[in-house]
């Protein structure tokens, strides 16, 4: 039995996609024969956009290349103008002579750009947005450089303008509205559109209507005129104003044809034998450009054509996108104002975003996103279901995650970010540079990602952010809130090594990375000062204080600087000074030749750019006047500020300085998880700003206020007030007692106010204030420890210790080369 | 401050002494003087010697200043580790710092000036 002949007009996507349907359904049961007008293979016509401004080849856009013609056996005709259909003998002709008999005929003739018939419409140089022919003219012309312009700011006309652009050329867009893309944008999608394009180089003109075309003597386009007598300088014109179906083969006929050809839902036309398929019909008064509903079409067809029940097609909104390269816009439904329906706005100019989704009856009937699109196709899934919003109403505007997740759960905000919204603002990282780092290198651990993105390295306020991150790229496998190892050394968490330091009676880094299984041999910059300190601090007297494992600036007691010198901070107690000290400190500072003297925030001088082998001189001259080192440079006790109280001030309530010196007296030396920065004011005025300090002490008149964990560096933080207390020996009694708290509890690097949060205020209150035995055992271990570290390091050096680490080992530079003496 | 201990050059071979290795301790640096760079010379936990430039590929920090760990040492700037073997800047970072040759003879150091690797 011979194969039914099918034969199709056209051969653009929609009827493609019906043969594919088709071939599927009903494999073999045609003998398909397609009359192709363009000399070519069947293309995807909605991606000439980026083949015009060469980010796509031809080849790219090809749906159908020729194997897949001889595979299903279609006979396909290109170049073949179909001229006649002759309905009474079932048969069509095309314009080079060919005659093919159909059984079922599709017409897919789509549609003709709309040419406005203005003077010069004709000239060579004036072209049409439709076809690969098109995109290869406007190419040709652009090869040239020079001007073109664009008459018709819409979906094709934008982009055929920002195409060309990117060729290189100078384009000028002509739109008669007020505003662009005014049938799918609302005029704030459009303002924020133009403001886009032209910030590119594109010049738009809105409300400008073209008057003639302007040609050479060769009738060649030269320029364009419009209404108010502006000429524009032109190369080549383009005109996309619109469409429209193809009707004249069918009208030809004797089909029926109004604006588009006629169909019922089945997309039969007027003659059962005959349907029709894409932007050439229309259906129950409407006709379709965008490719969504032609698809819808091509189902429909497929399935008619094979026999299989129909579901007729039904008219529904398609959402438009513009197809400029770094334009966002979206837009779906019917967006005009109206009394009878309700808008909700949100903008964020800085960000360059407009959303709007409009509201009528509860439904959602339309929305314009610009900028961020990201929940277009929530808003049009809704349209289209005709769900009520009315539960949503308050947040529907932030999208889908925000619903769906709801406003408490952190990774919701985060999963909503853009790609490209700041993470990091230290180091200017945005959300996909993380997370594709994540994918890419398989990252797992905070760490990793810090080491390789930078995100979160630096003041370390994005973490919870970046973890979210983590989380949202690595699943389930990702647990921010387990306690992270100390380093990359060990799986252990600082608390663990701490403990089991102590239950093990661990005492030296060989003993501790040895029984708690360290995966390197010498452990690292990370591990290695940790240990140090917390062996120093739980075995007071026994540990012997490795010098290799602790950070430059407390190996050589002064702070290293960017350029290798160093900073030497003296102490003064409470911060009191005398005409002998800064005689001293002046007579220092020339004959070394230090470069900068500063006053530090916490009531002292910095002596800066010491080079290194200056240090012993520095320090030698400096104990000779009673100086001793200020620990300025140490995770330990660094100042007790102070006002001068009732010494001098008026309002003065106790003796603040006095209080401030015999603390420091008390605490200086100790080695502490992190710096420890103490003040005394005299009165509740605070001039010592007592309330940011990890302790701080508020005289008032009927004695101590005792206040801790405050900060005042990244993160800033009023103190908590613990007591108020008679007598300065109390106040020495709980300061002293916290201090070793925290020394045997504090994770390394980690302040008072972050170990308070971690260990909770009430464990502090109950073992420091409320219970005197827990006090008074802290107080009398701190005094123990203190007998092992109440001894100038610089004193020291002074006199021999450590020498090596003030001397090259060897010098071998010319001896003109060396510096006078 | 007065130089270091004058040191004998061994001009012919390029090998020059700069030290014994007692000199270091252990998981630590020295510096040697040159009218070129300033060369770090670091001895590990189990008492390998390596010299290299004493300036990190990032910011210049002196590398001899840093904690010593396994084979590579952290710039105490910016907490860079570097390979004391080969230079090279570990984990995510990228850079290298020259390297100098060192030969180890009954704990004297001699290294090798004038071909960094």
């Amino acid at each position: 039995m011979a194969l039914e002949k099918l034969v199709i007009v056209g051969n653009g996507m929609a009827p493609g996609r019906m043969l594919e349907h088709l071939f599927e359904q009903a494999p073999g049961r045609y003998d398909v024969t397609i009359f192709n007008a363009e000399p070519r293979v069947n293309y995807d016509r909605i991606m000439l956009s980026p083949v015009l401004s060469g980010e796509k080849s031809f080849d790219d856009i090809v749906i159908h290349d020729d194997a897949w013609y001889e595979t299903h056996n279609v006979t396909l005709h290109r170049g073949a103008r179909v001229t006649e259909i002759d309905r009474a003998s079932k048969t069509v002709t095309s314009a080079n002579g060919i005659t093919a008999p159909y059984d079922r005929l599709v017409i897919a003739t789509g549609s003709s750009p709309f040419i406005i018939p203005v003077p010069g419409h004709q000239l060579e140089g004036v072209l049409a947005y439709r076809d690969l022919d098109d995109v290869e003219a406007m190419q040709r012309y652009a090869s040239f450089r020079g001007n073109a312009v664009v008459i018709g700011g819409g979906l094709l006309g934008l982009e055929a303008a920002a195409g060309l652009h990117m060729q290189g050329m100078k384009v000028t867009v002509i739109h008669l509205m007020p505003t662009l893309m005014e049938r799918q944008l609302d005029t704030a999608a459009g303002y924020l559109l133009q403001k886009e394009l032209e910030g590119r180089g594109i010049d738009i003109r809105c409300g400008a209507n073209t008057r003639a075309i302007l040609g050479d003597g060769d009738d060649r386009v030269i320029a364009v005129e419009l209404d108010d007598g502006t000429v524009i300088d032109a190369d080549m014109v383009v005109m996309a104003v619109g469409i429209r179906p193809s009707t004249a083969l069918a009208a030809e006929a004797g089909l029926e044809v109004n604006r588009g050809i006629v169909c019922d839902v089945q997309l039969r036309t007027s003659d059962p034998a005959i349907s029709a398929i894409g932007e050439c019909v229309e259906v129950d008064g409407r006709v379709y450009g965008l490719v969504a509903p032609l698809y819808t079409m091509a189902k429909i067809l497929a399935a008619d054509l094979a026999g299989a029940p129909v579901d007729g097609f039904l008219h529904a909104e398609t959402p438009t996108k513009l197809k400029v390269t770094g334009v966002n816009l979206y837009s779906v439904g019917d967006f005009a104002e109206g009394d009878d329906r309700e808008e909700v706005v949100l903008r964020d100019a800085a960000r360059g975003t407009y959303k709007r989704v409009i509201v009528k009856d509860d439904r959602i009937i339309g929305a314009v996103l610009y900028g961020d699109v990201a929940d277009g196709g929530w808003y049009n899934e809704l349209l289209r279901k005709g769900e009520c919003v009315r539960e949503l109403r308050e947040t529907l505007i932030f999208g889908q995650a925000f619903q769906n997740a709801g406003n408490s759960d952190p990774l919701a905000a985060v999963a909503n970010l853009a790609d490209d919204a700041e993470i990091c603002g230290c180091n200017g990282i945005c959300k996909g540079a993380i997370t594709g780092t994540i994918k890419d290198k398989g990252l797992s651990t905070l760490d990793e990602v810090r080491a390789h993105t930078k995100a979160s390295a630096s003041c370390g306020t994005c973490t919870n952010l970046v973890e979210s991150l983590m989380a949202l790229t690595l699943g389930d496998s990702f647990d921010a809130s387990a306690p992270k190892a100390m380093c990359g050394c060990t799986h252990l968490p600082h608390g663990d090594v701490r403990r089991l330091i102590k239950a093990n009676a661990l005492k030296s880094i060989p003993a501790v990375m040895q029984e708690l299984e360290w995966t390197t041999s010498g452990g690292c910059a990370k591990c290695r000062p940790a240990l140090n300190y917390y062996l120093l601090a739980d075995w007071p007297g026994e540990y012997v204080d490795d010098n290799q494992s602790r950070f430059i600036n407390e190996r050589v007691h002064a702070n290293i600087q960017k350029d290798g010198t160093y900073s030497v901070i003296p102490r003064m107690w409470g911060g009191m000074t005398n005409s002998q000290e800064l005689r001293a400190i002046a007579d220092v500072v020339d004959k070394f030749a230090i470069p900068t003297v500063h006053v530090t925030g916490g009531q002292r001088i910095d002596l800066l750019g010491v080079k290194k082998e200056d240090l012993p001189g520095v320090w030698a001259d400096l104990n000779k006047a009673g100086m001793v080192s200020g620990h300025a440079y140490g995770k330990s006790l660094r100042t007790v500020k102070t006002c001068v109280g009732t010494n001098w001030c008026r309002m003065g309530t106790q003796d603040s300085t006095g209080l401030g010196v015999a603390l420091e007296k008390f605490l200086w030396g100790s080695w502490t998880p992190h710096k420890v920065k103490l003040a005394v004011s005299g009165c509740p005025r605070n001039c010592a700003e007592a309330t940011c300090k990890d302790i701080g002490i508020v005289c008032v008149d009927s004695g101590y206020e005792v206040h801790y964990a405050g900060a005042a560096g990244i993160h800033i933080q009023g103190t908590t007030k613990l007591t108020t207390v008679e007598t300065e020996e109390e106040v020495m009694e709980i300061t002293a007692a916290m201090m070793q708290m925290y020394r045997e509890q504090g994770f390394y690097l980690e302040r008072i106010y972050k170990w308070a949060d971690r260990v909770g205020h009430d464990t502090i209150r109950a073992q420091i204030l409320d219970n005197p035995d827990p006090r008074r055992a802290y107080y009398d271990r701190f005094v123990f420890s203190q007998r092992f570290s109440q001894t100038d390091p610089w004193s020291e050096r002074v006199s021999g210790k450590d020498k090596h680490e003030f001397k090259p080992m060897a010098d071998l530079s010319s001896p003109s080369m060396e510096p006078a003496e | 401050m007065n130089a270091a201990t004058p040191v004998a050059r061994i001009a012919d071979t390029g090998w020059v002494h700069v030290g014994t290795i007692d000199d270091i301790p252990r998981q630590g640096a020295r510096c040697v003087r040159t009218d070129g760079a300033t060369i770090a010379v670091f001895r590990t936990e189990d008492d390998r010697i390596f010299a290299m430039e004493d300036r990190c590929p990032h910011r210049e920090g002196p590398l001899s200043q840093g904690i010593v760990h396994g084979n590579c040492v952290t710039c105490p700037l910016h907490n860079w580790v570097l390979s004391l073997e080969t230079g090279l800047a570990q984990g995510a970072d990228e850079g290298s710092v020259p390297t100098y040759p060192v030969r180890l003879e009954d704990g004297a150091i001699h290294l090798q000036l004038q071909n960094p690797a």
